[in-house]
């Protein structure tokens, strides 16, 4: 049966029944998935405490809303799911119903761990590569020994009690996987998890570091292809900071940080006459230009020598830096508007019911080679960047061309059309007179 | 006899002495002076059939010229007819009008198939004229169907994979039948090879000698009067087929010329994407118009009716339609008596406005229009 689309009007292609059967199969197929999910999904949300549990017997028993959270809570901790109980971490006895000897500390009982224990409490398990292998042979084992080199811990080892720990991060008693939505540590949570302290201005008081930092990264080009593309490689905190050893990068390391996913430009960056000076100037590489935590989407603007280009930041106008400033823009602004010209005409004559699928195939040449030469911006050298920039119109240009070309036989086509439509007519009004003459004849 | 001034009456005179002498022209000469058409109020739909004809001489001709550039594989395809569209000089004319005169040719046909049926001349003794009539109707279809792959693009693909999916639901044959049109178990650079050939050759041979057979009757039996006019026992007027009928005729073809033209100026026939059979069905996908009332329906049907499966009846209930069409002038017998059968009237009106309006419902779906 022939099928005939209108892009962009469903979501979904709406079939015919033989799609409309294969969409029941996939909406069966999704349903499945969903109940596995669901069902997998509900042993966690609902792990079955263990019976005869004296810790969780009395926790959950004794009403007293200061001692029931940690029973509350661990149905959903992926601890329980391991079969790792109150005791693994906090030591006594279970089996044992009387309080005395239950949380005995002959038994091992250590009660609610001191904040700057913690790192050492979990270590225990966490840094045995041994032990852990059991769960999962792939498994990191070196957090803790990372943590130590954090700020965080660095400033714990120092006695701060304000600093985050382990449980900080990843909660205490609802511990989950990194890959559990519902985790502090999934992507998309991480901002909110670093910023309960870190956007907290009164409880950040005294260490002398911003608390804007939160507000500033939610505006950031970072957070919205986290958040509203759904893009989790997309940078958060922990990409750039790290997470068990976050410190903030330093002058010297914030272009391998930026560098990890940006290499291309990092590698320009490097070859540039700006890295030395940058160096000599104690200025940060990337964060000077682009800024940090709220890191736009960069536009051309941003090079040149007007208001908004941060190259004038450095440059008087009478500096050789200046005049280049000016000539990479140009060359930028050449082949954009090469680009949005050709572009623009091929959109026009497809609208119009032309076949230009294979200019605007070929314009990609083009767009390529502007995203090339944003990318080699970098390297600060006008050459350069004039070299690819030309190649880069010289392919838009031909592709407008080819427009115009499309668009001049559109106009052939209607024109010739209204001529033949012309003639056809004539000849109809001569076929019209003959009939009526025939019919006179015959009366 | 006197010569005539005119030298190209002289050449037609002096060709037609030549052949007069070697083959005897008289029994044509005389069909054509003697033949006329009936005139009353509803010799309007006498033109359709001639309409249909004179787009199916279009089709065949642009279709010749298509056939100059066009490569018949799933890697060549696609890129023939991007090639014809923007480098063949005229090829997006040809390309374009080869299209919507094969759409107009469809919207023609029914138009003829219905007054034909409205007006009851399948009836005795036109029974043959009507079945192979409603052969050609099947065969365009399948035209139709068949060329819409031929460009190899992301519709075409998806439209053969689930049309041929319908042909599979056919008992008894159906999985025959799909494997037979798709040279395999899925639609492939082989089954485009298969509907080449099919459009090119099978369908136009079949379609010669039926097309033949049909027009050889319509000259043999006349035009047929509606039994109402005949009924009414007025004297019938007639016109001369020639040059009379020929020249309102010659009205019409040219007009529809002109709707091609245009068609073909301002809304070019897309060429979409190349297909891949590898990426998804793409968004919103829908029939042509005139399968759209199909598609509609088995929308409606439920996945299962007691123990039988929704499509299978779907599937069947057309084949039922198709089959009652088919035999209706065997079927009519008050028609064939001369008789009144508001019967089969009201059945004809209930399959047009079902065809009307659940295409309707298929374009006012979401995702239809």
């Amino acid at each position: 049966m022939a099928l005939r689309s209108r892009r962009g009007t469903s979501p979904l292609p709406t079939a015919h029944h033989g799609t409309d059967l294969l969409g029941r199969c996939i909406v069966f197929a999704w349903a499945l998935v969903v109940g596995a999910l669901l069902f997998a999904g509900g042993r966690a949300e609902a792990q079955k405490l263990p019976e005869g549990n004296s810790c969780i017997d009395c926790h959950r028993g004794i009403g007293d809303p200061r001692v029931t959270p940690p029973a509350e809570k661990f149905p959903q901790d992926i601890h329980l799911a391991k079969g790792i109980l109150c005791q693994d971490c906090h030591g006594g006895d279970p089996r044992n119903f009387d309080p005395k000897g239950s949380m005995n500390p002959a038994k091992g009982f250590i009660g609610k761990p001191k904040h700057q224990a913690i790192p050492q409490l979990c270590g225990k398990c966490h840094s045995n590569a041994a032990y852990m292998k059991k769960f999962n042979p792939t498994i990191r084992v070196d957090q803790v020994q990372e943590y130590l080199t954090s700020v965080h811990g660095r400033k714990l080892r120092e006695g701060d009690q304000k600093v985050a720990t382990c449980i900080s991060c990843h909660d205490v008693h609802n511990i989950r996987a990194i890959k559990d939505q519902q985790a502090w540590t999934y992507p998309v949570k991480v901002v909110e998890t670093c910023g309960r302290c870190h956007g907290d201005a009164k409880y950040m008081e005294g260490y002398k570091i911003a608390t804007d930092v939160v507000d500033k990264y939610k505006k950031s080009v970072h957070y919205e292809a986290l958040t509203k593309k759904g893009d989790l490689s997309a940078p958060t905190c922990n990409v750039c900071h790290g997470n068990h050893g976050a410190t903030p990068p330093g002058v010297d390391s914030v272009a391998n940080v930026c560098g990890t996913c940006h290499s291309l430009t990092a590698d320009f960056f490097n070859q540039s006459p700006h890295k030395k000076a940058f160096a000599a100037m104690g200025l940060a590489p990337c964060v000077t230009c682009h800024s940090n935590h709220d890191v736009t989407k960069p536009s051309d603007t941003l090079v040149g020598t007007d208001q908004q280009a941060v190259c004038v930041n450095c440059h008087d106008p009478a500096s050789a830096g200046y005049q280049k400033a000016a000539a990479i823009r140009t060359s930028l602004d050449e082949l954009r508007g090469a680009v949005q010209r050709a572009a623009g005409i091929l959109d026009r004559a497809e609208h119009a019911g032309m076949e230009v699928s294979q200019a605007k195939f070929e314009l990609r040449g083009a767009t390529d080679a502007l995203l090339k030469t944003r990318a080699t911006v970098h390297r600060f050298d006008p050459v350069a960047i004039r070299n690819l920039s030309d190649e880069g119109v010289q392919v838009a240009n031909k592709m407008y061309d080819k427009g115009v070309k499309a668009m001049d036989d559109l106009r052939f086509r209607h024109r010739g059309l209204w001529i033949s439509v012309g003639i056809i007519l004539v000849a109809i009004a001569g076929l019209v007179l003959k009939i009526r003459e025939i019919d006179r004849r015959r009366g | 006899m006197a010569r005539s001034p005119n030298p190209l009456a002289g050449l037609a005179r002096n060709v037609n002495a030549w052949l007069e002498e070697r083959i005897d022209l008289s029994g044509i000469r005389e069909l054509i002076r003697h033949k006329v058409v009936p005139v009353h109020r509803h010799t309007i739909w006498y033109y359709f059939g001639g309409m249909t004809l004179f787009l199916f001489v279009i089709q065949v001709l642009t279709g010749i010229l298509l056939l100059l550039y066009y490569r018949p594989s799933a890697e060549e395809a696609f890129e023939s007819v991007q090639f014809i569209v923007t480098e063949v000089e005229f090829g997006w004319l040809i390309r374009s009008i080869h299209s919507w005169s094969a759409n107009l040719l469809v919207a023609t046909m029914m138009i003829h198939l219905f007054s034909v049926y409205f007006t009851q001349a399948y009836r005795k003794p036109r029974e043959l004229t009507w079945v192979s009539g409603m052969c050609l109707f099947g065969i365009f279809l399948f035209f139709g169907f068949s060329g819409y792959l031929l460009p190899w693009n992301e519709l075409a693909y998806f439209a053969t994979k689930v049309g041929t999916d319908v042909a599979g639901q056919i008992p008894v044959v159906g999985h025959l039948m799909a494997r037979i049109l798709r040279g395999g178990d899925d639609v492939t650079g082989a089954t485009l090879s298969r509907f080449y050939g099919i459009h090119v050759a099978i369908l136009p041979a079949i379609t010669t000698a039926l097309l033949g057979f049909h027009l050889f009757l319509v000259q043999k039996q006349g035009m047929s009067v509606p039994p109402e006019v005949e009924r009414s026992g007025a004297p019938l007027r007639t016109m001369p087929f020639l040059p009379d009928f020929l020249l309102r005729d010659l009205v019409g073809w040219l007009s529809a010329l002109a709707v091609l033209g245009a068609l073909a100026a301002y809304f070019p026939w897309e060429l979409g994407v190349k297909a891949d059979p590898f990426a998804p069905a793409p968004a919103g996908i829908r029939p042509e118009w005139y399968f759209m009332y199909m598609f509609q329906t088995l929308k409606y049907i439920p996945a299962k009716i007691g123990p039988i499966d929704g499509e299978l009846l779907g599937v069947l209930g057309f084949g039922l339609g198709g089959l009652f069409l088919f035999l209706v002038p065997f079927l009519d017998r008050k028609t064939a008596r001369g008789e009144k059968s508001p019967l089969f009237t009201w059945i004809g009106v209930a399959i047009a406005a079902y065809i009307v309006v659940l295409s309707v419902l298929g374009y006012m779906a979401p995702g239809g229009k």
